[in-house]
C-alpha cells in the first residue's frame, strides 16, 4: 500500500485555527494555501501557479455575485427599498415568520424544479426579502432594537439558503446528482439518478417543516421580548416617579 | 455564441470602473491602495486568460494581501436628496420593481427557451454554462430597463455597483479564494489523507453507529471544506461505501441522496461556505459576521439528526 503524506491536513488546521481565533478570512485562506501547497513539498513557483490557476477557473463565483449589483444599485437608489416595505406593510396578517415561510415555500419549490435563479442574496435578500422582513418586524415593534432587527435580517438570508439548498437536491438535472451517480459508478455500484433524486424528498420535506416551525417561533419570540422591553419600560417610568417603590423591590 | 468570457469582460469591465472612480476621489480614504485592489481584480477578468499561471498567482497573494489588512476603504455614498427621492417614488412607483424582478425571470426565461436556439455547431447561449450566460444576459437587460426607468446614466449605474461593492468589502474575494483553497487542497491530496484516517479509524460494526458516523463525517468534512460536492467523494469512498454498502448492505441511491444532504447541513453551519453564509451578511451589512451561520446552526442540526433517522429507517 502506497503511503499517503499525511501533512496536508495541515492546511485544514489552519484554517480552523485562523477562523477560531477570528483572524480576517481572507489571510487565513491565503496562509492555509501555502502551508498546504509546502506541506505536499510543492515549490514556491507551483504553489503560485496552483492558486492562480484555481483563481483563473473559479471566476464564475464573483460573476454571480457582481453583475446584479448595479441593477440593484439603481433601483435601491431610486426607492426599491421603500416600495418593498410599503407594499408588505399593506398585506393583512403579514409576520416576519409568515413571509418568510411563504419565501422558503417558494424557494425550496421552484428550485425543485430547477429554477434555482429565482433567488439569491444580491438579487433578492438584499433589495427586497430583508427589507420587507425589516418592514414587518418594525411596523408591529416601531423601537425594535438593533440587535434583534439584525436577526431578523439574517433569518431573511438562512431562509434563501434553507430553501435553496433542500430545494435543488430533488432536482434530477441538478450537478449534485450527475456527481453522486458519476462517482458511485466509478466505484463499481450501479443507481438510478432518478432515485437518487426521489430519496431526497423525505429530508426536504423534513427541511420545510424544521424551518417553518423555527420561523413560527421567531414569531413569538418577537412578541415576548417587545412586551418584555415594553413592561420593562413601564417599570422604569413608575419606578423612576416613585423611588419609594423602587427601594423596596430591592429589599 | 455568448459564453462565459462574455460576462468575464463585463465583470472586469464593472471592477476596472470601480477602480477608476476610486482613484478619481480624492476625498475617499486610502485610495491607492483601494483602486489598486479593483485593479488588480479587473485585470484577472480581462487579461486572465493570456497571463503565465504563476503572474495570476501573484496577483491573487497581492489581493489577499490587500483585503486582509484593510485597504479597502469605501466613499461616503451620496444618495439621492429626499425630495428627489420622494419624486422617484411617485413618479416610478412599484415600477421600481421591474428592474428587480427582470433579473430571476429573463434568467429562466434564457435557460427555458434561449437555450433551445441553435444546431450542433452554433448555440445562442453556451450550452455548459447556460444558467450562468442567462444570469449575464438578464443582467445586461435589465441594467437597461433600470436606467431607463430611473433616467440615469449607466455611470451612475457603475457608481451604484461601486457603493454595494465596497459595502462588502473583503467579503468580495472569499467564496473565489476558498474555492480555489478547495483545488489546491485537491491537489495536494489532502481528500486522501482524511479517506486513509477515516478508513483507519473509524471501523463501525453497530448499523445506527455506522450510519450516524456517516451523516456527522459528511456534515463536518463539508464544513471544512466548505462544499459539500468535496466531502461526499471522500467520506463515501471512506464510510459509506466500504461500511454502510458492503458491510450492512445499505441502498446507494438513499444512501446517497441522505448522505449528501448531510453534507448541505454542513454547509448551513461553516464559514467555508463563504458565498452563502459569509457573503450575505457582508451584503445585509450586518455587524455580526457569522449572523447568517448562527440564524442556520439550529435548523442544520435539527436536520442532520432527522437525516440520520431518515438513513437509518429508509436505507436498509
Amino acid at each position: 500500500m502506497d503511503l499517503v503524506n499525511l501533512w496536508p491536513l495541515l492546511g485544514i488546521g489552519v484554517v480552523m485555527l485562523g477562523f477560531l481565533l477570528k483572524f480576517n478570512p481572507v489571510l487565513v485562506v491565503l496562509v492555509a494555501g501555502i502551508i498546504t501547497g509546502l506541506a505536499a513539498l510543492m515549490p514556491i513557483r507551483e504553489i503560485l501557479a496552483q492558486l492562480g490557476e484555481g483563481f483563473l477557473k473559479t471566476r464564475t463565483l464573483p460573476v454571480i455575485l457582481l453583475l446584479p449589483l448595479a441593477v440593484i444599485g439603481l433601483a435601491e437608489r431610486h426607492g426599491l427599498k421603500q416600495q418593498a416595505q410599503n407594499f408588505i406593510k399593506n398585506l393583512k396578517g403579514a409576520t416576519v415568520g409568515r413571509l418568510l415561510t411563504v419565501y422558503l415555500a417558494a424557494r425550496e419549490s421552484t428550485a425543485a424544479l430547477g429554477l434555482t435563479s429565482l433567488g439569491g442574496h444580491p438579487q433578492m435578500v438584499r433589495p427586497l426579502l430583508a427589507p420587507m422582513a425589516e418592514a414587518l418586524a418594525e411596523q408591529r415593534w416601531p423601537s425594535i432594537p438593533e440587535r434583534i432587527r439584525e436577526k431578523v435580517k439574517a433569518m431573511a438570508a438562512a431562509t434563501d439558503n434553507i430553501g435553496l439548498f433542500f430545494g435543488e437536491d430533488i432536482f434530477v438535472a441538478f450537478g449534485a446528482i450527475v456527481l453522486m451517480h458519476t462517482f458511485l459508478r466509478e466505484s463499481g455500484i450501479e443507481t438510478n439518478p432518478l432515485h437518487i433524486a426521489l430519496w431526497g424528498i423525505p429530508t426536504a420535506l423534513c427541511a420545510f417543516a424544521i424551518h417553518a416551525y423555527r420561523l413560527r417561533q421567531m414569531d413569538q419570540m418577537l412578541r415576548r421580548l417587545q412586551a418584555q422591553a415594553a413592561s420593562v419600560e413601564v417599570n422604569s417610568t413608575t419606578s423612576a416617579a416613585s423611588p419609594a417603590t423602587k427601594s423596596g423591590d430591592q429589599a | 455564441m455568448i459564453s462565459l468570457s462574455f460576462l468575464y469582460i463585463l465583470v472586469g469591465l464593472i471592477l476596472l470602473w470601480t477602480a477608476i472612480l476610486t482613484l478619481l476621489n480624492k476625498e475617499q480614504p486610502r485610495r491607492f491602495a483601494s483602486a489598486s485592489f479593483w485593479g488588480c481584480y479587473a485585470l484577472v477578468f480581462l487579461i486572465g486568460d493570456y497571463l503565465p499561471h504563476e503572474v495570476v498567482g501573484l496577483m491573487v497573494v497581492l489581493l489577499a494581501l490587500l483585503a486582509g489588512f484593510g485597504a479597502l476603504s469605501s466613499a461616503v455614498p451620496k444618495m439621492l436628496a429626499p425630495e428627489q427621492l420622494q419624486q422617484s417614488l411617485t413618479r416610478i412607483g412599484k415600477k421600481i420593481f421591474l428592474p428587480a424582478l427582470l433579473i430571476p425571470f429573463i434568467t429562466v426565461f434564457g435557460v427555458l427557451v434561449l437555450g433551445l436556439i441553435g444546431n450542433d455547431n452554433w448555440r445562442l447561449l453556451d450550452p455548459k454554462n447556460l444558467t450562468l450566460v442567462s444570469l449575464g444576459l438578464a443582467c445586461v437587460v435589465a441594467f437597461i430597463a433600470a436606467c431607463w426607468l430611473t433616467r440615469e446614466s449607466p455611470a451612475q449605474g457603475g457608481i451604484e455597483a461601486k457603493r454595494l461593492l465596497e459595502a462588502m468589502g473583503w467579503a468580495v474575494l472569499l467564496p473565489q479564494l476558498l474555492a480555489t483553497l478547495g483545488l489546491l487542497f485537491n491537489n495536494a491530496g489532502v481528500g486522501q489523507a482524511v479517506a486513509v484516517l477515516t478508513e483507519t479509524y473509524l471501523a463501525v460494526d453497530h448499523k445506527l453507529i455506522a450510519v450516524a458516523t456517516y451523516a456527522i463525517a459528511m456534515a463536518l468534512f463539508t464544513m471544512i471544506m466548505g462544499n459539500a460536492f468535496a466531502a461526499f467523494p471522500v467520506i463515501t469512498a471512506g464510510i459509506g461505501i466500504p461500511v454502510l454498502i458492503m458491510q450492512h448492505g445499505a441502498n446507494p441511491a438513499v444512501m446517497a441522496a441522505i448522505g449528501m444532504f448531510c453534507g448541505y447541513c454542513g454547509t448551513l453551519m461553516t464559514p467555508m461556505a463563504a458565498n452563502f453564509n459569509m457573503v450575505p451578511a457582508a451584503l445585509l451589512e450586518l455587524k455580526d459576521q457569522h449572523a447568517v451561520i448562527k440564524a442556520q446552526t439550529p435548523t442544520a442540526v435539527i436536520l442532520l439528526i432527522c437525516n440520520i433517522f431518515l438513513l437509518y429507517f429508509l436505507a436498509f
